[in-house]
């Protein structure tokens, strides 16, 4: 059947399995010469696809819950957005969370994701405590921070490279009710909101919506947007009424004009520079969940996502020349989202790094490739690098300079007999 | 719980229907007794459902070819739930209509688990809901069942014969107060297409459990689900039969 990541392109012809016990997985990881494995099929490229997909979505168990500690075991398959509506009205939340819910727990820890509280709380895997995989040889192995540490690390943020994920064992966080308190400020510039995240670095929750498209004394303009659990107010996970996009949108409907006009009302729409609001969890976290489908809004070309992070030390100033190219060019990114990391971890392949991240979304035609090309050179240049689940399109060359440790995970792939694991991503990016 | 159903015994729990109605009836705290065939699936499903808020679930194996064990399997559930408010009745299988003509016993099994196997359990448990003058019975037929067609007329007659069979059920329990509703699921989809955009005709197993759970407490007698399978099926239905013959469905 034809499929594609959640930016559709590429799509390919693949040949999806669906085992729902481990012997009938382990049977087809048998008999499959090159295979990968899906969750809910969230990242925006290639790195979901390959020959063969084993879906891992009726692995979808609740294993294990200690509702002293918060600590949760479950199948590779659950997904967030159940986790949420089981467990909030418990009092317990995901202690980092993307910026959808629709994303498996196998799919989180392979893509190491990170959230709006990455400055202090560190991406997904440092709240997971353990892993049960199922290796290309069909050996099921348990690993943790100390028992077979190196495949743990390598499989958190190891796009599936390693082996199949089976089971999760992560530790949830209690929250007194399903509200945020938010504060939404306002930045004049780049260097205000940079400032802005400084200063208010104590914020559980941070991010920024930035528009791309301002020049001159306005680049970088954005809305900060600031969070925290409320300590009041109810428990309930209200799922609201969610909308769908019913068909693909002409492509040329997001063009530098609409997302030109957006912007300006959208920053507009604060008058003073600071604001305080209460919003319940769902909106405040998944703002785009209530519209299934969104990403037909680009029409039957998809679109392609871009996220760099660059480290600290030199990242204001390559943050200012990645705006100015992107401005310049006047290709209007409907979502544009900037946020400061926190230090990164130890895996290998785990994108964040301490210092700026910047995450867009574009139509996919030849000229937007172009300027990613160029984008990528000052990532580079500036000692940055690119997130792999949103990546479709970057050159071997690129990842080998942006992850340096990529040869551990070669080496882990090797001891753990992952030969005939492989996306069309790894293909890509030439990971043996 | 606010609830007419507080108990639920369901037979094929592991059938992905089956445990979307499982997973909605313990996040609302029912209390649940689960029947399949596989001892270990079962096991970690209703570990699952502990989780998910159940108050009680227990579980049994159970082999649908053998009508022996039918008895002590109602007998477990009302030892287990007391009260027994609700019952579905999922088991079944898929089989393949080439493959069905080419072997009877291939054919003879699919017409055992699929039509003969849930009337006769059908049958034990209106009665034991009689007794206790209360209570519905679900079970799963299919819209397959109401016209034969050359694509898959075996398992179409099973659930056919079935779907009769629960009409007279009613009509034979509705002075004693027992429900029986007839589920008739259109296209499910399973989780293997659970990420492409599907046709208008397909829909979630949860979406079907909540049609299920509604109707049930409703008090219902016939569920198409979802319920545009109710005109379709009308449109197949009466197309004549000299017509219908010539047609590749």
């Amino acid at each position: 059947m034809k499929l594609s990541g959640w930016g559709r392109c590429p799509v390919v012809e693949a040949q999806v399995l669906a085992p729902d016990t481990l012997a009938v997985m382990r049977r087809d990881v048998a008999d499959s010469d090159a295979f990968i494995a899906r969750g809910l099929g969230r990242s925006y490229g290639d790195s979901a696809l390959a020959p063969v997909v084993l879906s891992a979505l009726r692995l979808d168990r609740l294993l294990a819950f200690d509702d002293e500690t918060g600590e949760l075991e479950c199948e590779a398959g659950v997904s967030l957005d159940t986790l949420l509506k089981v467990f909030v009205p418990k009092g317990w939340f995901l202690p980092v969370t993307p910026g959808t819910s629709f994303v498996s727990v196998g799919g989180a820890v392979a893509s190491d994701v990170h959230g709006k509280n990455h400055h202090g709380a560190g991406s997904f895997s440092a709240h997971v405590l353990g892993l049960k995989m199922l290796l290309g040889n069909g050996e099921v192995l348990d690993c943790d921070r100390t028992s077979h540490a190196d495949l743990f690390r390598a499989t958190c943020g190891g796009m599936g490279l390693t082996g199949i994920i089976l089971a999760v064992r992560l530790r949830l966080q209690r929250i007194a009710s399903a509200w945020m308190r938010t504060t939404t400020l306002k930045a004049n510039n780049l260097d205000d909101a940079l400032d802005l995240f400084e200063a208010r670095r104590d914020a559980t929750y941070s991010v920024a919506w930035i528009d791309c498209l301002a020049r001159g004394r306005a680049l970088g303009r954005s809305l900060l947007m600031l969070g925290e659990h409320d300590a009041k107010g109810e428990l309930a996970d209200t799922a609201d009424h969610i909308r769908s996009v019913p068909v693909d949108f002409p492509a040329g409907l997001l063009n530098r004009y609409s997302v030109a006009a957006f912007n300006t009302l959208y920053y507009h729409r604060q008058l003073r520079r600071e604001v305080d609001g209460r919003s319940h969890f769902r909106p405040y976290f998944y703002p785009l969940d209530g519209i299934r489908d969104w990403n037909r809004l680009y029409g039957k070309p998809g679109f392609l996502q871009y996220q760099c992070v660059l480290p600290a030390q030199s990242g204001r100033e390559g943050m200012k020349l990645l705006l100015e190219t992107i401005a310049q060019a006047g290709e209007g990114s409907f979502l544009a989202v900037l946020k400061i990391f926190g230090p990164g971890n130890d895996n290998p392949l785990s994108f964040p790094m301490a210092g700026p991240t910047l995450a867009l979304d574009f139509r996919n035609t030849p000229k937007v490739r172009e300027l990613l090309e160029r984008l990528d050179a000052i990532v580079l240049d500036h000692g940055g690098r690119l997130y792999l689940t949103k990546d479709a399109r970057m050159s071997a060359a690129t990842f080998k300079r942006g992850y340096p440790r990529w040869e551990e995970m070669a080496q882990v792939r090797t001891r753990h007999h992952a030969e005939r694991i492989a996306s069309l991503q790894s293909r890509r990016l030439e990971i043996p | 719980m606010t609830s007419s159903l507080q108990t639920l015994f369901i037979v094929g729990a592991t059938s992905a229907i089956a445990e979307a109605v499982a997973r909605r009836h313990a996040a609302r705290g029912g209390r649940l007794h689960l029947a399949a065939r596989n001892g270990e699936r079962l096991e970690s499903l209703a570990r699952d459902l502990k989780i998910r808020g159940a108050a009680e679930v227990s579980w049994t194996t159970f082999d649908a070819a053998d009508f022996d064990s039918y008895p002590a399997l109602v007998d477990g559930a009302w030892q287990r739930l007391g009260q027994v408010d609700g019952v579905l009745i999922a088991h079944g299988t898929l089989p393949s209509q080439p493959e069905c003509e080419n072997d009877w016993q291939l054919a003879r099994d699919a017409l055992l688990v699929n039509g003969l196997s849930p009337m006769l359990l059908a049958q034990q448990i209106a009665h034991r809901l009689a007794a206790q003058k209360n209570g519905v019975l679900a079970v799963i037929s299919s819209v397959a069942g109401d016209r034969g067609r050359q694509s898959n007329y075996v398992y179409g007659a099973a659930k056919g014969g079935l779907s009769v069979f629960l009409q007279g059920l009613r009509n034979r329990y509705f002075a004693q107060g027992v429900g029986v509703l007839t589920v008739k699921p259109g296209f499910v989809d399973t989780p293997m297409t659970a990420a492409f955009p599907k046709g208008p005709l397909w829909a979630s197993p949860e979406r079907v459990a909540a049609d299920i759970l509604a109707a049930m407490e409703r008090g219902q007698d016939v569920l198409y689900t979802p319920w545009f399978w109710r005109a379709i099926m009308l449109v197949i239905r009466s197309i004549p039969e000299r017509v219908f013959k010539r047609l590749s469905l």
